[in-house]
């Protein structure tokens, strides 16, 4: 097992966002948390990244306990998270932003991994000397991606990487996500659009009000009644 | 006097204005703070020259290089211990701790050297000639070594790791922390930073003004302010530009209008430029995170 959350607690002020959250991911699979606005996946994430606390329960990656770990310390062990709204850095180039992904790693070996980043996205190459706050959207998302991908991740996690994006881009990074995770990077997807999701990947655990309701087979979950009316629009 | 050499005077206070400039921009940049204290770190680095060199009797690059590390010192003490705890308050607390730092100093400072101001012997006597030009040397030292400093600052930030850094998490702190990117000792670097570019600017400064009191900072400290404003908080070319605004304005009022208004054009000119433009000359308007 590459990650194991275990019951989760997380409050902003006296908002109870998270309770007890448990889910596992296994090395090589796609797993989604889908569920409506509001519903705690971003916060969830956050948690596993280290940027919000959790009161009680427990987080392992690859066996090792990171519950209480800085978030600058999770990129070395091979942990990415490309956050809600993509938070690239605006007034940095494109190359600056992907060198920023790879700040734990030395310097040598840089240069390469920014060559395979641009092998995948020829797009950030051709604008790799832009400031990145001139960008489309598509392209933000792609620097994202590929930032993430500058410290060699074993698990990505990604926060709404369609949002924002016309369905002709969404189908677009969804085929990357999955050649990503068949190259062997393990995927951790939270997602509104919940049909994109399902249809990539291998399991899927549903959130309402900060409790996971519902787990099990995606494929299986896109034919299931309660969630197409509930998250499939019917 | 020349209107040559009223310039270059302006270029020479306007320089020391613009490195402490430097400091209050890259401070604002990193952590939103005005970080009133920094005018102290002016006073505590005359000091500690001072001290170095009238009492301890070292050579004058040993006591200059001593303030410089102590200052850097004392700014990443500062961030530890005050403002650091803070980070998560509301902004007016972290301000109001800056000016109860600033306090703090003044009176320390008042307390071990008393409230008699000490004279401070210019460490780059002599004049250059260059043509017709009679120049202090501290004049030329100043506006050098400002020029200098200005450029490596300028490459570090953009060229070397720690820089890049800096600027990821001016921008985006938690993004920074996704990378990697040790979000604590970047900003203690910048404090640093910060603090030994404040102590060099005190050197020159005492080197040209020779007066050292524990209130010395306030003023100093608050046009230096006024200059990173006027060229856009936050902005390091701006900081840069401002102060040497600031400065040229200044030597003009004193050499053709009256030197008792030189601190009400200063500040004039800062409410005009807000007026005009309220980024200040090279700001960005800053889109507020939610």
């Amino acid at each position: 097992m590459l990650l194991k959350v275990n019951d989760l607690n997380v409050y902003y002020g006296a908002i109870h966002a998270l309770k007890g959250v448990s889910f596992e991911v296994n090395e090589g699979e796609i797993v989604t948390l889908i569920g409506a606005n509001g519903a705690g996946k971003s916060t969830t994430l956050k948690t596993i990244s280290g940027i919000l606390r959790s009161k009680t329960g427990s987080i392992e990656f690859e066996g090792e306990d990171i519950t209480k770990l800085p978030p600058h310390k999770l990129p070395s062990l091979g942990v990415a998270h490309v956050p809600e709204g993509r938070r690239i850095f605006q007034q940095l180039t494109v190359k600056e932003n992907l060198e920023m992904g790879a700040y734990t790693r030395p310097a040598s070996e840089i240069k390469p991994s920014i060559e395979d980043v641009f092998k995948r996205f020829p797009r950030l190459e051709e604008r790799k000397n832009q400031v990145a706050g001139t960008l489309s959207g598509g392209e933000q998302q792609m620097l994202a991606m590929g930032r993430a991908l500058m410290c060699r991740p074993k698990l990505m996690m990604l926060d709404e990487p369609s949002m924002g994006l016309s369905p002709l881009l969404v189908q677009q990074i969804f085929d990357i996500i999955k050649e990503l995770n068949e190259q062997g990077t393990t995927i951790l997807l939270v997602e509104q659009n919940a049909k994109m999701a399902l249809s990539i990947a291998d399991r899927a655990y549903v959130l309402e009000t900060g409790k996971i309701v519902m787990q099990g087979d995606a494929k299986a979950m896109l034919s299931d009644e309660s969630v197409k009316k509930a998250y499939l629009g019917g | 006097m020349t209107f040559l050499t009223q310039i270059l005077n302006g270029l020479q206070i306007g320089s020391i204005y613009a490195l402490v400039a430097l400091g209050y921009s890259m401070v604002y940049g990193i952590i939103k703070l005005i970080n009133f204290a920094h005018g102290e770190i002016i006073m505590v680095g005359s000091y500690l020259t001072w001290y170095m060199i009238a009492r301890a009797g070292v050579a004058s690059p040993i006591a200059i290089a001593v303030a410089i590390v102590g200052c850097a010192f004392l700014g990443m003490a500062i961030e530890k211990v005050a403002y650091s705890p803070l980070r998560s308050s509301p902004r007016i607390s972290l301000l109001i701790t800056a000016i109860g730092i600033s306090y703090l100093l003044q009176n320390v400072a008042q307390l071990i050297f008393t409230a008699n101001p000490r004279m401070f012997t210019n460490l780059f006597p002599g004049t250059v000639v260059i043509g017709e030009l009679r120049l202090p040397m501290v004049t030329v030292i100043t506006i050098a070594v400002s020029v200098v400093i200005m450029i490596g600052l300028t490459l570090l930030v953009n060229m070397t790791k720690i820089g890049k850094a800096m600027r990821a998490v001016s921008e985006d702190t938690d993004a920074a922390r996704l990378m990697g990117i040790n979000v604590n000792s970047t900003i203690s670097f910048t404090f640093g930073l910060g603090s030994a570019l404040a102590a060099i600017a005190s050197v020159l400064y005492c080197c040209s003004y020779s007066i050292i009191e524990p209130t010395m900072g306030s003023m100093f400290g608050l046009k230096a302010f006024v200059a990173s404003v006027l060229g856009g908080i936050g902005s390091m070319p701006g900081a840069m530009l401002g102060g040497l605004v600031i400065g040229v304005a200044e030597s003009l009022t004193n050499g053709y209008i009256n030197s008792s208004y030189t601190d009400a054009i200063v500040f004039g000119i800062l409410i005009v430029v807000l007026l005009v433009k309220p980024t200040g000359f090279m700001g960005r308007t800053m889109n507020e995170k939610v």
